[in-house]
């Protein structure tokens, strides 16, 4: 006898159309990886662009499917959500792939595993963007960690390289003990893994304080991810120890994934809690504002400055969350969006930055005389990082207009002072790269600028730019729904 | 006394004795092969309280793997367990804490299923009394669970891959063997007659 609970909703291919953008991510990996390893020469470049057509093929198949639902006996979820921000995630993977395309040799990446992990990591974002249960939370979690901390050290000869992934691995591992130990004390309280009957089950019972236990280690775990103050330790020295274009990477994608699961885990399980994890994501908010904006004005290291920067963003895009209302979330999903857009288009920057005898520039003083020698990518730069501080009709300030309206609508005036001033200091900091590119004297020649760092730069800067009379509406009206599946 | 009861002292009986004699034997090889009586042992009480995949996945795995890793291992290194064993003592105290927890532990986890047998009945994934314990593994994990197991099959092969990026290195200029290359020379390529004048060398 097969009972109910034992057999599987799945009984034919074509009720697997959910899941056939993850199908397709992870079979192509498979048969990219045979193929690559059979093929004497190493090829990494081509396996990195069958790579790039593979993410937008899946890009495509999530956006033209029109199939939604609960899948694999609950374990999977594909909603409105989970499509835009699967969307932003696999956006995210491509391009940053595509900036890496040119630089793999000198960072010493140009291996056909590099594109393989982003796959498997990108195809471990998508199912935790999708996930409906805390199992398949944790399983795609670890995939894409494990995935970013081989990539992260793959330069194995460097030693800032190695340590960069051997720091990330073990408070990874940390991160995801207390994650564990977290959904093991939720389950134990509520007796179910599955997010949505989480509420349920919490709504049937008093508020137990070993289930706000579990929370507290939950989000404590996701936080690690997304790095967030006070679990930020690990983002400065992996940022700077890892090869740029992993950097890129690590920036924009699995951020975004993990502030997916941030969103959802908040709004659908602990939704009759929200007094409970609002004042959490508030500390948050304000820890990783307020550290950020002062700790990056004494870094020289871009990269390092990069990754405080991104700290920040991560606390203005918890302002919207910590409202707990449709429109917060909203604000969110816009804010990600917009971020993913900034970071990818920063590190296409960077990433173009070297001297004509091919030494990397990583340092701030070393940008002196680009807007001289390089007027095109100095612009650019200069766009991006008055988009990062905020000032409008740039694309950042919608972003954080969206969250700050959020906030303030739910009477959060403290955070969202508190929000404005901290990005007031952190425009120092912006600020002084501008002024070194354009007001200092050249101090090395620059390298020509490959065409697809061209493309990527020009396309970003367009769009952040004229974002609202461009993408802003379309991309406002899909946060919208987005959010709006959640509630 | 019933035959069952009657196995499960004998094989309790054993396990205990050959898991003593794991920690007391002077041959470290010695210790492991006690270790194999312990780990059979255990998997006859489980073959007795009706989980006969566990058994045998306990044999599979654990002596057909794992113990005999064990035994690899102390074979190759030259370990001296002697000095090993000569603080025992002193640890002996903290030795009998830890056991002392882990016993309450149990006792904890067991007692529960005294006290309120009812909580078997409220899992996930009731136990169901009708089908074997292989068949319903099976059920849970390649029908309930496929995703999961998938997944997990996925973590496992970016691990495998990540291992061999990390580690594997291609040294230009080592000789290897290449058996197609060997057979496929002919005796034109392998031989070169040389007339070598009487009085020099080559």
């Amino acid at each position: 006898m097969q009972s109910a609970i034992t057999s599987s909703d799945v009984s034919s291919f074509a009720s697997l159309a959910p899941a056939y953008p993850e199908l397709l991510l992870a079979a192509g990996a498979l048969v990219l990886l045979l193929v690559a390893l059979f093929w004497k020469n190493n090829r990494a470049g081509v396996i990195a662009s069958a790579a790039i057509v593979l993410l937008v093929a899946a890009l495509a198949v999530l956006l033209f499917q029109p199939a939604g639902g609960i899948l694999f006996n609950g374990v999977f979820i594909v909603d409105g959500f989970a499509r835009y921000m699967k969307a932003l995630v696999l956006g995210g993977a491509a391009l940053s792939v595509l900036i890496s395309l040119n630089s793999g040799r000198e960072h010493g990446i140009d291996k056909f595993e590099y594109a393989i992990l982003i796959l498997l990591a990108t195809l471990g974002m998508m199912i935790m963007v999708s996930s409906n249960d805390l199992m398949t939370l944790y399983i795609g979690l670890e995939l894409q960690s494990l995935a970013l901390y081989v990539v992260a050290a793959m330069k194995r000869d460097d030693r800032r390289a190695t340590e960069a992934g051997l720091k990330y691995f073990v408070l990874g591992a940390l991160s995801s003990g207390m994650l564990l130990y977290g959904a093991s004390l939720v389950y134990g309280f509520t007796g179910t893994t599955q997010l949505d009957r989480i509420v349920a089950a919490i709504a049937l019972d008093t508020r137990s304080i070993g289930l706000v236990f579990g929370m507290v280690f939950l989000l404590a775990g996701i936080a690690f991810k997304i790095s967030a103050v006070p679990f930020h330790m690990w983002t400065p020295d992996v940022y700077e120890g890892a090869p740029t274009p992993v950097t890129a990477f690590l920036a924009a994608a699995p951020k975004v994934a993990a502030m997916a699961l941030f969103i959802r885990v908040t709004t659908v399980s602990f939704g009759s809690l929200t007094h409970d994890w609002q004042q959490i994501v508030i500390f948050l908010s304000i820890a990783s504002m307020v550290l950020a904006a002062f700790a990056a004005i004494g870094q020289n290291n871009l990269k390092r400055l990069l990754a405080y920067s991104s700290i920040g963003h991560v606390g203005f895009a918890l302002v919207g969350l910590s409202s707990g209302t449709q429109v917060g979330v909203e604000g969110v999903a816009i804010y990600m969006a917009i971020y993913v857009a900034m970071t990818v288009g920063i590190f296409a920057c960077v990433l173009s930055l070297r001297t004509a005898d091919g030494t990397l520039i990583e340092s701030v003083s070393e940008l002196g005389g680009l807007a001289q020698k390089r007027p095109f990518v100095a612009a650019t730069m200069a766009i991006l990082m008055f988009s990062l501080i905020g000032l409008p009709p740039l694309a950042g300030f919608f972003a954080k207009w969206q969250v700050f309206l959020a906030a303030i609508e739910q009477n959060l005036f403290l955070l969202a002072v508190i929000g404005v001033l901290a990005s007031a200091v952190s425009a120092f900091y912006y600020l002084r790269i501008v002024k070194v590119m354009y007001f200092d004297e050249p101090t090395a020649e620059f390298a020509r600028v490959p065409a697809e760092l061209n493309v990527v730069m020009a396309g970003i800067g367009f769009l952040v730019v004229t974002y609202f009379v461009t993408v802003g509406s379309p991309l406002t009206a899909a946060a919208h729904s987005a959010a709006g599946s959640l509630f | 006394m019933t035959l069952p009861l009657f196995f499960f002292y004998i094989f309790s009986a054993i396990a205990v004795a050959s898991a003593l004699m794991v920690i007391a034997s002077r041959n470290p090889v010695h210790s492991v092969l006690f270790l194999i009586l312990t780990f059979v042992n255990a998997a006859g009480l489980f073959m007795l309280a009706g989980a006969e995949f566990l058994a045998l996945i306990l044999i599979v795995v654990y002596v057909g793997a794992v113990a005999v890793l064990f035994l690899f291992v102390t074979m190759m290194l030259d370990v001296d367990f002697a000095s090993l064993k000569q603080g025992m003592l002193q640890y002996a105290p903290i030795g009998v804490v830890v056991g002392a927890i882990m016993l309450i532990e149990l006792l904890l986890v067991g007692g529960s299923y005294v006290l309120a047998p009812e909580v078997a009945s409220q899992a996930v994934v009731p136990i169901d009394a009708g089908i074997d314990n292989t068949r319903a593994l099976g059920q849970l994990l390649y029908t309930r669970y496929v995703f999961l197991f998938q997944g997990a099959g996925a973590v496992l092969l970016v691990a495998m891959i990540g291992a061999i990026v990390l580690t594997l290195r291609h040294k230009s200029g080592v000789k290897r063997q290449d058996i197609f290359k060997q057979s496929n020379r002919t005796r034109a390529q392998a031989t070169e007659l040389v007339k070598v004048k009487s009085g020099q060398g080559l």
